[in-house]
């Protein structure tokens, strides 16, 4: 079981709890302002995007070739950044911060 | 169908289509297609003259802009944000339901007839039934549209109909008086009732919305679910294999729409000199952004030309990219998630009887881009 932290928008802070499944999905399930997750997690839409707070972001890495080209062209990316369809649930994440970065 | 476009983005990354004598440099590769969708100051959407952007042009056919298509930031911003959350109301489960019976009621018909021409008789009649939930207006609305014929602006004997694009014009213009007197909870009410930065919404503005609405998502529409049947005709396993695993559905339905692209290209007016592909390319003249082809770009996708329909990584632009990404997605990919659910449920196979390519001529390109026919037998199972 994995406790993941959201900070929506409105700086609203909601921790949620999942253990399979991707990190989209988990929000998208749990309703957090922001993340639409449109194409389902097939790393399509971008509409998912977080940033990774500093000191978790060894624990999801790096974001695979493929994602980081979509992440590149997003108006507000930052070292941070991720799609959060492409980080798996897993105990290895456990207590991570993630901040939607959704754009006005 | 193999993709009519990969020499040329192998060797070039564009191609030249003379359109009206407005002549249009398509763009082929997905990392060309997606900075330049990003890049809406250099590469506009908005523009002085109404119509442009679409290839074949509309310029002549149409005053009206569509709204937020044919808009820029920062305008655009708040048309978008206007309407979003109505167009996102695909994403509720009652929405969902309703599109369900909606499907059921059309799939269970047609699995008793000996043939059906499924772009005329399941195609429209599914995406126009559809439209009515995503407008929130009475289900009897749909039998007008049905009547339209499939496309909203084209007849089958020329290309670009003014004359037909004036019944979809005429019809929004009375819909709209229709809710100024009697507002209801429908999409035009909506808008007629909405304000930007304190100004409400002009009749022109919310036919602007409208007409984007109509225009959209049926070509598209009736195309996605149109060579979705097709594949299925075609691959009978593939049926099976998703009633197995219904979690397949939704990479199903996205790599369906990767590959089929409903939307082959959308255009941009250049607004000053530039460069793409080694190419000059001078301020006025037009782009397009070709989805079709950067869908198939073997630098990022594996095995391009083939259905995966469990593909994991999918970053296809089928419905755009960037500022202008498609309205009306989500309800898109509702409907066909919805379809295929149940088609899956009712239907062991399809075998096809009659068909008639829908092949669309780009100059330098020829490519199927749907059906104008498509008769087959639906096999109960």
């Amino acid at each position: 079981m994995a406790k993941i932290t959201f900070i929506t928008k409105d700086n609203e802070t909601i921790t949620v709890e999942g253990d399979s499944g991707n990190v989209m999905q988990l929000a998208v399930n749990n309703s957090i302002e922001g993340i639409d997750g449109d194409c389902g997690g097939v790393c399509s839409c971008a509409t998912c995007h977080v940033f990774v707070a500093e000191k978790d972001f060894e624990k999801v890495g790096e974001a695979g070739e493929i994602e980081a080209d979509m992440l590149e062209l997003e108006d507000n990316v930052s070292e941070f950044s991720r799609l959060c369809c492409q980080i798996q649930v897993s105990n290895a994440i456990d207590g991570i911060e993630l901040t939607v970065a959704k754009e006005d | 169908m193999s993709c009519p476009f990969a020499h040329a983005r192998a060797e070039k990354g564009f191609g030249d289509m003379n359109d009206q004598d407005d002549p249009v440099k398509i763009l082929l590769r997905l990392k060309d297609v997606r900075k330049t969708a990003k890049n809406w100051k250099t590469f506009q959407s908005g523009g002085e003259e109404v119509g442009r952007i679409v290839v074949p042009s509309e310029v002549h056919i149409r005053d009206t802009r569509q709204i937020p298509f044919e808009v820029d930031p920062p305008e655009h911003t708040d048309y978008r944000n206007l309407v979003e959350p109505w167009f996102k109301r695909p994403n509720e489960a009652a929405y969902q339901a309703k599109l369900k019976e909606i499907v059921n009621v059309v799939l269970d018909d047609i699995v008793t007839k000996e043939a059906t021409e499924v772009v005329s008789e399941f195609s429209l009649v599914i995406q126009s039934r559809a439209l009515t939930v995503l407008l929130n207006t009475p289900f009897e609305e749909s039998k007008t549209w049905i009547g339209w014929g499939t496309h909203v602006f084209r007849s089958e004997d020329t290309h670009l109909d003014a004359d037909k694009a004036n019944i979809l014009y005429d019809y929004i213009d009375k819909e709209i008086d229709r809710v100024i007197e009697n507002p209801t909870d429908d999409l035009y009410s909506k808008l007629v009732n909405s304000e930007i930065n304190g100004k409400k919404l002009t009749k022109e503005e919310v036919k602007g919305v409208m007409i984007l609405t109509f225009a959209g998502g049926r070509d598209t529409v009736i195309n996605a679910i149109t060579n979705a049947i097709a594949y299925f005709a075609e691959h009978p396993e593939a049926l099976a294999r998703i009633k197995e695993n219904p979690e397949m559905i939704n990479t199903a339905i996205e790599e369906l729409i990767r590959y089929y692209a409903p939307l082959t290209h959308m255009g941009r007016v250049v607004t000053q000199d530039t460069q793409i592909c080694e190419q000059d390319i001078k301020a006025q003249s037009r782009v397009s952004l070709c989805w079709a082809s950067a869908n198939r770009d073997e630098k990022t996708f594996e095995n391009p030309e083939e259905v995966v329909l469990d593909r994991k990584m999918n970053p296809h632009v089928s419905f755009g990219f960037g500022t202008h990404n498609c309205l009306g997605a989500t309800h898109a990919r509702a409907l066909l998630r919805v379809i295929l659910g149940e088609l899956v449920q009712k239907v062991k196979s399809i075998d096809i009887l009659n068909h008639e390519d829908n092949i669309e001529d780009l100059d330098e390109f020829k490519r199927k881009v749907g059906f104008n026919t498509l008769t087959v037998k639906f096999n109960k199972i």
